[in-house]
């Protein structure tokens, strides 16, 4: 009591100052300060250091070619004009084709989505096996898949020409579709393994003693619960194969190319005029798809990943 | 133990190597035809791992396994007429508690009808009617255990497995649930076996207790065998709370055999000795708390000493008080309604008919 009376008569004698308060409910924050300024600061610069070359892209891509000329590549443009979108998807010329980007996009989409699902089914399958089922060898097996992830493509780019020759499918969509399925296997076995391994072993084993077995489990069981890491999957899948472009452009034929190595082809030719809004418009083109992969799929993709890095 | 009616479950030399770790060494166990059979260790000393073995969720190094008098021991787990209880429930989630409970049965192929007769009757013995509908993550733990229970029910099996089910309870749940498993098995019969390392659920449960330690089998005995007359010091340690007082010694034959330790000396004429030959030597004496006498109750005692209270813990129902007794510390209890202080003169004293002697190398009873 006697101490509570001191401190009103010394916040009396202080005047106007009402800073001696008794601290109560939650701390105040100040919205400035330091450490505020640092951080929301240092978010700004990097956003405006990503998204300055998607402006600048956009705004090129709407502008017409005198416009560009005069050089002033970050003010908006004073004519928007949609031709070089429209040139870009079905005119732009790649070597001999003059149909755009419109062919290579349909061979992207023949391409990514059964290489997505064939490898996405098999890993998922193979992640399975290793986690629940440990045959014996197992841990040599998943060494050896993991030491696949590490060896650098450019040394089985040959090999895998003279495989396909000889089985007869270099030069088409599928052969590209079992090349992406393969190389894609390491790092989608760790990713389905890790995952699958984090599970509690009893659900396992009352799957076991509930009479269930290998594809009764997998099925019933583990898949309704592993929504997370198919759509990490997916998302690894779909943007890895659609932005591919080595693959692409070994081992398929110029009326089978991929979307990427036909935009190579468009922004590197090197005769007539470099229409730069018609490139801008082909790159984005291109990038949309695994843009709107991320965008549609970024909050599961973060817990997804989070649930398959838990253990190693 | 009802041994009229056969034997349930019959093990037999089995042991289980993880590469060179051995972890069960030729274990032998027999359990009756309706029994309750609790296998009571601390951890890894074996005994879930027994249990997963006689679920055939782990292959065996050696020996074998009956249930029913049929060799199980390469049958699959859905084959051997087991149902399980897992410590952490280990529902499925995505699935309804319908949908849990029946999820065997329909991998089984058993017809809709029978399936809905099955949970219904499982539904009403554990009360989990009104929650039939619900998915496990809306369910509180108690819940979720009874589920858990019920998917082993509805199975009609002959033997119950239980792994450590009340482990993840609160301390007011897993008691309410404890009765409730006792109640289960007075109601259905079937032969249980269930792990924990939980003295009291082992007490209270078990019609015999198989107290565990390095993947071999202590003692299998009823309850209060194992706490009156514990085989070796490890035993007579792990039962009990607060835990028995182990006095260092030395045990001297003759006409009147007697355990001496600095300056005080017990008379052991009504201690039942195991076996014929009186060993001599460093042994180690075990008195349980409650079985030592106090104030007036200590005269009457063959063996009787004075001292001091060291330390006071009341403890509710009754009040555990320290003193010194030839240099060791010892425990005893008190009514709670008696008030001690530290330094209170105080006489002890107990019947060694009610201890333990123990041989102080080996730990074995003497």
């Amino acid at each position: 009591m006697n101490m509570a009376n001191t401190t009103a008569q010394t916040s009396t004698a202080a005047g106007a100052r009402q800073d001696i308060i008794d601290p109560c409910g939650p701390k105040p924050r100040r919205m400035i300060s330091r450490r505020n300024i640092f951080l929301y600061g240092t978010l700004f610069v990097m956003a405006a250091y990503y998204l300055l070359p998607l402006y600048v892209m956009v705004v090129t891509s709407l502008k017409g070619m005198p416009e560009i000329r005069l050089g002033n590549i970050f003010s908006p443009p004073l004519e928007i004009t949609f031709e070089p979108w429209v040139k870009a998807w079905s005119t732009a010329c790649t070597g001999l084709n003059c149909d755009g980007l419109s062919r290579g996009f349909w061979n992207s989409v023949r391409i990514t989505v059964p290489s997505v699902l064939l490898s996405i089914a098999i890993a998922s399958v193979n992640g399975y096996a290793l986690a629940n089922w440990r045959f014996k060898g197992a841990d040599t097996f998943f060494i050896i898949l993991i030491v696949g992830a590490f060896i650098p493509y450019q040394v089985m780019i040959y090999p895998i020409v003279i495989i396909l020759r000889e089985i007869g499918l270099y030069g088409s969509l599928s052969g590209l579709v079992i090349v992406h399925s393969i190389f894609g296997m390491p790092i989608l076995t760790l990713l389905f393994r890790n995952y699958f391994s984090s599970m509690p072993e009893e659900l396992f084993r009352a799957a076991r003693v509930d009479g269930a077995g290998f594809w009764g489990i997998f099925l019933r069981i583990m898949l309704p619960m592993s929504l997370p890491i198919f759509v990490v999957a997916i998302i690894l899948q779909v943007t890895g194969i659609w932005n591919d472009f080595l693959f692409g452009v070994v081992y398929t034929r110029p009326d089978t190319y991929p979307m990427t190595v036909q935009l190579n082809n468009i922004v590197n030719s090197v005769q007539g005029v470099k229409e730069y809004n018609v490139n801008m418009a082909a790159t984005i083109l291109t990038g949309l798809v695994p843009l709107i992969v991320y965008f549609i799929s970024g909050k599961l993709f973060v817990r997804g990943i989070a649930a398959g890095a838990v253990k190693g | 133990m009802t041994a009229a009616n056969g034997t349930s479950v019959s093990i037999q030399d089995l042991s289980l190597n993880f590469g060179a770790i051995s972890v069960l060494q030729t274990l032998n166990l027999d359990v009756a035809e309706g029994e309750f059979i609790v296998l009571l260790g601390p951890s890894g000393c074996g005994k879930s791992t027994l249990l997963n073995c006689i679920a055939g969720l782990l292959d065996i190094s050696e020996g074998r396994i009956f249930i029913k008098g049929k060799n199980v021991t390469w049958e699959e787990p859905k084959d051997r007429g087991i149902g399980m209880v897992f410590q952490s429930y280990a529902l499925y989630p995505q699935m309804t508690v319908e949908k849990n409970l029946s999820f065997g049965l329909r991998v089984a192929g058993i017809p809709k009808d029978d399936i809905a007769k099955r949970i219904a009757r499982a539904a009403e013995i554990l009360q989990i009617e009104p929650l039939l509908q619900r998915k496990p993550a809306a369910l509180s733990g108690g819940q979720r255990q009874r589920v858990a229970i019920g998917r082993a029910l509805v199975r009609d099996v002959d033997v119950f497995l239980f792994d450590e089910p009340l482990s993840n309870l609160d301390a007011k749940l897993r008691a309410e649930l404890r009765v409730e498993i006792k109640l289960l098995h007075r109601n259905l019969q079937n032969t249980m076996i269930y792990v924990t390392h939980d003295q009291i659920e082992a007490m209270t449960l078990a019609d015999r207790i198989a107290v565990m330690k390095g993947g071999v089998i202590q003692q299998l005995d009823a309850p209060q065998t194992i706490y009156n007359r514990p085989v070796n010091r490890f035993v007579a340690g792990f039962l009990g709370s607060p835990a028995m007082n182990f006095i260092d010694g030395e045990l001297q034959a003759g006409a009147g055999p007697m355990f001496k330790t600095d300056g005080v000396a017990v008379p052991l004429d009504r201690y039942a000795f195991d076996g014929t030959d009186r060993p001599t030597g460093a042994c180690v004496l075990g008195i349980r708390p409650e079985h030592i006498a106090f104030g007036e109750a200590a005269r009457s005692m063959p063996f009787a000493a004075d001292g001091a209270v060291e330390i006071v813990e009341p403890m509710g129902s009754d009040t555990l008080v320290w003193t010194k007794l030839g240099g060791h510390n010892l425990s005893f209890r008190v009514e709670a309604e008696r008030t001690l202080h530290n330094g209170d003169p105080i006489r002890i004293g107990f019947d060694p008919a009610r201890a333990s002697l123990f041989d102080a190398a080996t730990g074995n009873r003497i």
